[in-house]
């Protein structure tokens, strides 16, 4: 039997009676998690540790597993949309928009350009809350709190922009089949432009306060770095991919909801190291900006839905008033709507890298097999190989520069 | 110059004849199946191909099809994509319903790992020569592979709660 097959504290005990230091000091396990406040989530790790230095890592992951898959198979396609939210619950509408939009390639629903750009719109949000708590939870990880109450007010407006278009904040459940549950309002675009003006500005506050500060370079330059073969071996992807110098982008590799009516750079870093990482999410921030603020000033007139009476709910008061709205009404809540047997793979760019939904169906009311390409999951397991050799301080601001987020971890 | 789905094929049905087949655009997948025995060596020429240059594993996962044949009631399905040429294909591989086994591919794509110890965890699929497969987000004493499709997904011993009225059963079929 492989040692790898041990638990790791016995796997550990056997190596720490070989290995022996000259000066009589001896090795020792550290159990890292699964609840400590520096990981931001439950990571439990168990270290073998040679005083400050780490030799061998082992993650023990699946703490808030809560089978999103399992459940999916026995739920109409609008029940899923809220396991989705809970996968990374930095940038639901992300999820929301990639799980609508593969349901849409699977029943072949035109969306109409009005919705796609507000779809781009609200993505990038969710990837500027992304990258902002990312950034700046890497600087209160380094010592450096103040970025974090700085941005932070942000994000909060940013939650005020869901709850105006759909009601919720953080676990958003946001869009239909098709496009919006209802058109946005003249306030949500006055929050929009607000957010906007205001945004930038602590934006940049918050890049000076760290892009030359000595403390901050000391912490991360050359911590935690990772070769762009290497990081294409263990199945990276999004800005950790990037920052190893690969410009992979989603986004731009198979653009989805008109992303290629804007234009943005993807920003590439080179060494794949902490900071490299953090300046790639700073640049990425600044291209969302750009992005949305295209997408305002070409906004396209139009439907905020696509007329698909079969799969998006019709308004509430026809429901009540007519036979026909009704009719739908029910088929569509139970799940009652014509579904073709197909296998589609639909990816987006999420926060952290590539989210895709492989989605098989059976003709009848829920998914056959749903399958979620979570991106944390698969460069995660690059973790152990990535702290080997590092202080533990050091290990701490690799896992937040990673932007691993649990939920999206376990699903 | 793209790479075609037909310089794709006829490269595969040279080297590899019969183990592969069934060769199809699904949408916007080009997709086509392999024997269980053949992956490693498919994939392998995948990757280290000149033309083709499939080196980037998308994704890797298990379907189960308990009503199918029993040498054909696991399918590995492969998402491989090409980022020089901008091309994703799906391959899948059945395995034997009773003792799924295949053999590892993470000597060849180290991101298989985990997504081989997920498949292990959720349907029971030994990876011939995987060097860890032990459970991944379930406790390591479950003896049940969850996601197999007889595995029900709810308590049939609860009462506070039926899912008859709802059109559900417990077991999807």
């Amino acid at each position: 039997m492989s040692d790898l097959l041990l638990p790791p504290e016995q796997r550990y005990a056997k190596m720490m009676k070989d290995l022996h230091n000259e000066d009589g000091s001896e090795l020792s396990i550290l159990n890292l998690g699964p609840t400590h406040p520096a990981t931001h989530g439950i990571f439990q790790n168990i270290l073998l540790m040679d005083g400050e230095r780490i030799l061998e890592a082992e993650p023990t992951i699946g703490y808030i597993h809560r089978a999103f898959e399992k459940i999916a198979e026995n739920r109409p396609f609008y029940q899923i949309t809220p396991l989705t939210d809970r996968m990374n619950y930095c940038s639901s509408p992300i999820n929301n928009m990639g799980w609508w939009m593969t349901l849409e390639k699977l029943l072949g629903v035109e969306v109409p350009k009005r919705a796609q750009y507000l779809r781009v719109i609200v993505m990038e949000l969710a990837r500027i809350t992304d990258h902002l708590i990312c950034n700046s939870i890497l600087g209160v990880d380094t010592g450096a709190y103040t970025g974090f109450l700085y941005v932070f007010q942000f994000r909060e407006k940013v939650y005020e922009i869901y709850e105006e278009i759909c009601g919720a904040r953080l676990t958003t459940n946001m869009g239909r089949i098709g496009g919006f549950e209802r058109d946005w309002t003249p306030k949500a675009f006055e929050l929009l432009n607000t957010f906007l003006e205001e945004f930038p500005v602590a934006w940049k506050e918050f890049e000076n306060l760290f892009e030359r500060n000595r403390i901050f370079i000391d912490r991360t330059v050359n911590v935690g770095a990772i070769s762009a073969q290497r990081a294409m071996e263990y199945g990276f992807t999004g800005p950790n991919l990037r920052a190893a110098g690969v410009d992979y982008d989603v986004r731009v590799a198979h653009p989805y909801s008109s992303y290629e009516d804007f234009d943005f750079i993807v920003p590439v870093g080179k060494s794949g190291d902490t900071y490299d990482r953090f300046c790639v999410r700073n640049a990425e921030v600044w291209e969302s900006i750009s992005i949305i603020k295209q997408a305002l000033a070409k906004m396209p007139e139009g439907p905020y839905h696509a007329d698909v009476p079969d799969y998006y709910l019709p308004p509430k008061e026809d429901v009540y008033t007519t036979m026909e709205s009704l009719i739908y009404h029910f088929k569509i809540v139970m799940g009652e709507v014509p579904v073709p047997v197909a296998e589609v793979y639909h990816s987006v760019e999420g926060g952290n890298g590539e989210l895709g939904f492989y989605l098989v169906t059976d003709g009848s009311r829920t998914p056959y097999r749903l399958h979620f390409r979570r991106p944390c999951f698969i460069y995660y397991q690059a973790y152990p190989e990535m702290i080997k050799g590092a202080l533990l301080s050091d290990a701490i601001v690799i896992l937040s520069s990673m932007n691993v987020i649990a939920g999206e971890l376990d699903a | 110059m793209a790479l075609e789905n037909t310089d794709i094929q006829n490269q595969l049905t040279e080297k590899f004849g019969e183990s592969v087949s069934n060769f199809q655009q699904e949408g916007d997948l080009f997709a086509f199946e392999m024997t269980a025995d053949s992956n490693t060596a498919v994939l392998l020429f995948l990757k280290n191909s000149e033309e083709l240059r499939f080196h980037f594993l998308t994704s890797m996962f298990t379907i189960h099809y308990p009503d199918a044949a029993t040498d054909r009631q696991f399918a590995i399905v492969y998402l491989l994509h090409n980022w020089y040429e901008n091309k994703r294909i799906k391959i899948k591989a059945f395995v034997n319903g009773k003792t799924p086994e295949i053999k590892t591919v993470a000597n060849i794509f180290p991101c298989a790992n985990w997504m081989e110890r997920e498949s292990y965890d959720f349907y029971g699929v030994d990876f011939k020569g995987h060097p860890q497969l032990k459970r991944i987000l379930n406790m390591d004493e479950m003896i049940s592979f969850p996601m197999r499709k007889e595995f029900p997904m709810e308590d049939s011993g609860r009462t506070d709660k039926d899912d008859r009225f709802f059109g559900r059963t417990t077991i999807n079929l």
